[in-house]
């Protein structure tokens, strides 16, 4: 624009196949309603798991989460889950925080958060379902 | 980067402090506080996963946490956050599918999101501390 002898070469098509300046294009909105769906689902068998487990002694509970329908529930839950909420709490950063060294650290922050969570939350279903 | 105009200093839409609250703006901000809570909520989910992994002890400190007052009351909010949240979420699919947009039918769907969220929230209550009793 500035330099009209320095015209961009790429094609609107090209920066789109490209998934835009972001590199990622409608990817985020797409993903959030997918897992928004999928934890919809997965939120009423987890109601319903932790109902059952109000007030639950420790080999109660250990009992429940080793069950491998359980298990694979909560699994399922904690993948959709911290997808979802890594893209939530990205959206509110980009809204709220606009010195841009801050705002990239809370988005690596975020991915640090969520990917703990999922990777915790995992690990001891696992542990428990595989006999530890 | 190499086509990209520079920096421009571009007008701002007006913001929250411009308009009158109403109803299904405040109903917008709920859903995404109820999100954030949600977000950090998954600590304590993360927290008793861990526990039942663990010793007798830690589990038996998880639950006089989650069993004392307090935790009741962040239990409880957490339960609404939750509830809230999933029924917001299915105002967005009916937005989504280019529903519901109407002066009337917005109203509706916001008072429905809310009364929702607060009855269902109850109702898991009731079932919950009647197993429990």
């Amino acid at each position: 624009m500035s330099n009209p002898t320095h015209a961009p070469m790429r094609t609107p098509l090209g920066r789109v196949r490209g998934l835009g300046s972001a590199r990622s294009g409608t990817e985020h909105f797409f993903v959030q309603r997918l897992t928004a769906l999928a934890n919809l689902i997965l939120t009423v068998a987890f109601i319903i798991i932790v109902i059952s487990l109000a007030g639950a002694s420790y080999a109660e509970t250990r009992a429940m989460l080793g069950n491998p329908f359980v298990a694979v529930i909560i699994l399922l839950t904690l993948l959709s889950v911290s997808i979802h909420m890594r893209i939530g709490m990205q959206v509110v950063i980009e809204d709220y925080v606009h010195a841009e060294g801050l705002k990239v650290l809370l988005i690596i922050a975020n991915t640090f958060f969520t990917t703990a969570i999922a990777l915790a939350g995992a690990f001891a279903v696992l542990k428990i379902s595989l006999g530890g | 980067m190499a086509d990209s105009p520079s920096r421009v200093e571009r007008p701002l839409s007006p913001h929250l402090q411009i308009y009158k609250p109403l109803f299904t703006m405040m109903m917008s901000i709920v859903h995404r506080i109820t999100g954030v809570g949600l977000y950090f909520g998954m600590v304590i989910f993360v927290w008793w996963l861990l526990a039942a992994a663990g010793s007798p002890d830690g589990f038996a400190t998880f639950s006089s946490v989650a069993g004392s007052f307090i935790g009741y009351i962040v239990l409880f909010g957490l339960t609404w956050a939750l509830l809230h949240h999933a029924i917001g979420g299915i105002r967005h699919f009916i937005w989504d599918m280019i529903h519901g947009f109407g002066p009337q039918e917005r109203e509706l769907l916001a008072k429905a999101t809310l009364a929702g969220s607060v009855v269902l929230t109850l109702v898991v209550w009731a079932i919950g501390l009647a197993l429990k009793a």
